[in-house]
């Protein structure tokens, strides 16, 4: 038998049919909405069809969910979207987390929170960041409305198979390196279309190291590398995550379940399309200057000049860092920051407020920010083990979970020229509101950025290192 | 959706890079009910001023009738948000040019008629030379992937598949409810064969 990738094991195991021009039908055992899938509702209810797997179907809040005040939601256009998810939750009879739920939360924490995610599986989202999931060695996508549509009408979606690609990446992490400085990394390196029409498989030590929280950011990014998919063959440390979740394999379903999550993995002579190989030592905390992912360097580097750049990508770094308000040539380290936001899919985890929280404790903030974690549950967990203290001693806000402020629908916005140190995704032009200056970077090292008013390495703060 | 195989209009040069689907359609807009209409919202802080005007040197804005857009890398990047294409559709926007799209904006697009036709970096090239002067007559063609603009006969990539839907109209539910009989087999054995596929019951 052929070797096969981790892509292939998973494609084939979900693929019910292949037509001649080579468009895959494929099985879809989660399908996780939220407000924004409002298109995909209206589509099923023109064509007066019912919802084929009300059982396989979950609902969140979490685009427009508020972060404060949520007995009293003051903008109706926010209202309208979460009672239209209600609506369509309720006659659908899918299972909502409502804002008050205890397990309330951004949609690709509360997957994994719940046993929803599990290895193996094949989960859509309409919402491009779903590749997270991808962490637990599923195939995970995210899918426009059209699909969302398609998803909720028949359980399946149609999908050519894409290109496999390896990132391997060993070694040991330096201190104070993380999942997200090896995405920032990657991505600078290859570009925002560098993966396009890839599945990008990560592997090596340095990934092997890595907690699921690390994991799921890592796969989180892929999609600002362009590629739809992300994925990490699970292990040991994936099936302790993910034993006694609620929604988990339990009893002889869970042996069985393990039994098939072993052989989830790219066999050893498996061919990949294209590879990439980074060391771990190499790597750096990295944040964004531009207006993309691509354009991120270490913190120890300085701002470039267009001038020296490939001339294809000379005007778009001339015109982002019009926008940033940035000169070419000065440190980035020393960039001051007018606030700092720590939440998102991306860096809301609980490992993710451990991390920020080593870095303030004890320690006053120079510039406001907000802190939303992830889910309700991760709150609440925030809260036994005294971070929202560390961050409100700091003079940190400290808010209820949702996506907030990494793209604003909720009202959590960073105002028109103002300088944002984020644990969010994207530092698009208007992301976190018109005008908006995000800076990408890890939880700690925007913790960092709060203590000094700065960007700032982290490495140089005592505790930031842990 | 209707299907087309040909478009005649105007293409008109916006020379930038990454043009992700947060600068198409910004999220302020996205709780607007798609019968409203998302055609205004198109590239909104791109093309108007902090007050809401449109920024008269903004190429798009003295094009109103172009209905084909030539950019640059990286279109569509980003967000699932098929707001994005309903923004260029609403605005009357049939095809993009671009050397590369989004992958989740491209399949998007398909999905309600937009054209996602990839270049190479030569024809790409070309394209932008002819625009120089402003908005040029454009010819599309579906069934030989080709887009003629004056003398120019240039080629396009799209994936066979994509091509027959955007001809046909297709949409996928209908096509997909002929194969019920093979996906409910499919869920059937999913069920016996890997049971711990299906959420647990909860204690």
């Amino acid at each position: 038998m052929t070797a096969r990738t981790l892509l292939d094991k998973l494609w084939d195991a979900h693929e019910i049919l292949r037509r001649a021009d080579g468009m895959s039908l494929l099985w879809v055992d989660r399908h996780l909405v939220h407000e924004g899938s409002h298109h995909g509702f209206a589509k099923l209810a023109a064509r007066g069809l019912p919802l084929a797997a009300p059982e396989l179907t979950f609902a969140v809040v979490d685009h427009y969910a508020p972060t404060k005040n949520r007995d009293a939601i003051a903008d109706p256009a926010i209202a309208r979207m979460i009672d239209t998810l209600r609506q369509n939750a309720a006659q659908h009879g899918v299972r909502l987390y409502d804002l008050f739920d205890p397990h309330q939360g951004i949609v690709h924490v509360v997957g994994p929170e719940q046993g929803i995610t599990l290895p193996g599986l094949l989960i859509n989202c309409g919402d491009s960041h779903t590749s997270t999931h991808g962490a637990f060695g599923a195939l995970a996508f995210g899918i426009g409305a059209t699909e969302v549509a398609h998803v909720l009408a028949t359980q399946t979606i149609w999908q050519r198979k894409p290109k496999a690609m390896r990132i391997t990446v060993d070694g040991s992490l330096p201190l104070g390196v993380t999942a997200k400085d090896i995405a920032l990394a990657w991505i600078s390196k290859l570009g925002t279309d560098g993966a396009q029409g890839h599945a990008v498989e990560y592997t090596g030590s340095a990934i092997r190291a890595l907690s699921m929280e690390g994991r799921m950011t890592l796969c989180n990014l892929s999609i600002e590398g362009g590629a739809r998919f992300g994925m990490i063959a699970p292990d040991d440390v994936t099936a302790d995550y993910v034993q006694g979740r609620p929604l988990a394999p339990k009893g002889t379903d869970w042996d069985a379940a393990r039994a098939d999550w072993a052989t989830l993995h790219s066999d050893r002579d498996a061919r990949f399309d294209r590879e990439l190989t980074l060391d771990a030592a190499d790597i750096a905390p990295t944040v964004t200057w531009g207006t993309s992912p691509e354009q991120a360097l270490p913190i120890t580097a300085t701002i470039p000049n267009p001038d020296d750049l490939d001339p294809a990508k000379a005007k778009a770094a001339a015109e982002a860092l019009d926008y940033m308000g940035l000169r070419p040539g000065t440190p980035i380290e020393g960039t001051a920051v007018d606030q700092v936001f720590i939440g998102s899919c991306t860096n809301g985890r609980i490992e993710d407020l451990r991390a920020a929280a080593a870095v303030l404790r004890g320690r006053r903030a120079k510039v406001p920010g907000l802190i939303s974690p992830g889910s309700a549950q991760i709150k609440a967990q925030a809260e036994a083990e005294g971070l929202d203290r560390v961050f409100t001693d700091a003079g940190l806000d400290w808010a209820a979970a949702g996506c907030s402020m990494c793209v604003g629908m909720n009202g959590d916005l960073v105002a028109e020229g103002k300088r944002c140190a984020s644990s969010t995704n994207r530092n698009f032009r208007g992301r976190q509101g018109r005008g908006a200056r995000t800076h990408l970077m890890s939880p700690a090292m925007v913790a960092a950025a709060a203590v000094t008013g700065c960007l700032t390495d982290l490495r140089k703060l005592s505790g930031g290192m842990g | 959706m209707a299907g087309w195989t040909t478009h005649q209009g105007q293409a008109v040069l916006l020379p930038l890079a990454n043009i992700d689907t947060d600068q198409l359609i910004p999220a302020r807009f996205m709780s607007t009910p798609r019968s409203a209409g998302y055609g205004d919202y198109l590239l909104y802080d791109l093309r108007r001023d902090a007050g809401g005007a449109l920024r008269p040197d903004f190429p798009l804005n003295g094009t109103p009738q172009a209905s084909v857009l030539v950019t640059r890398r990286g279109f569509g990047s980003g967000s699932s948000r098929e707001a994005a294409v309903y923004a260029l559709i609403d605005a009357g926007i049939r095809a993009v040019i671009a050397p590369s799209f989004g992958d989740i904006f491209a399949s998007n697009a398909v999905n309600n008629g937009l054209l996602p036709a990839r270049v190479d970096a030569q024809t790409h090239a070309t394209i932008e030379g002819a625009l120089q002067a402003g908005a040029a007559d454009i010819s599309v063609s579906l069934q030989d992937k080709s887009l003629r603009m004056g003398d120019l006969v240039l080629p396009f990539q799209l994936d066979d598949a994509w091509a027959l839907k955007l001809q046909n109209g297709w949409d996928d539910i209908d096509l997909t409810q002929h194969h019920k009989t093979d996906i409910d087999g499919f869920a059937r054995q999913r069920h016996q064969t890997a049971p711990w596929a299906w959420p647990a019951a909860m204690d």
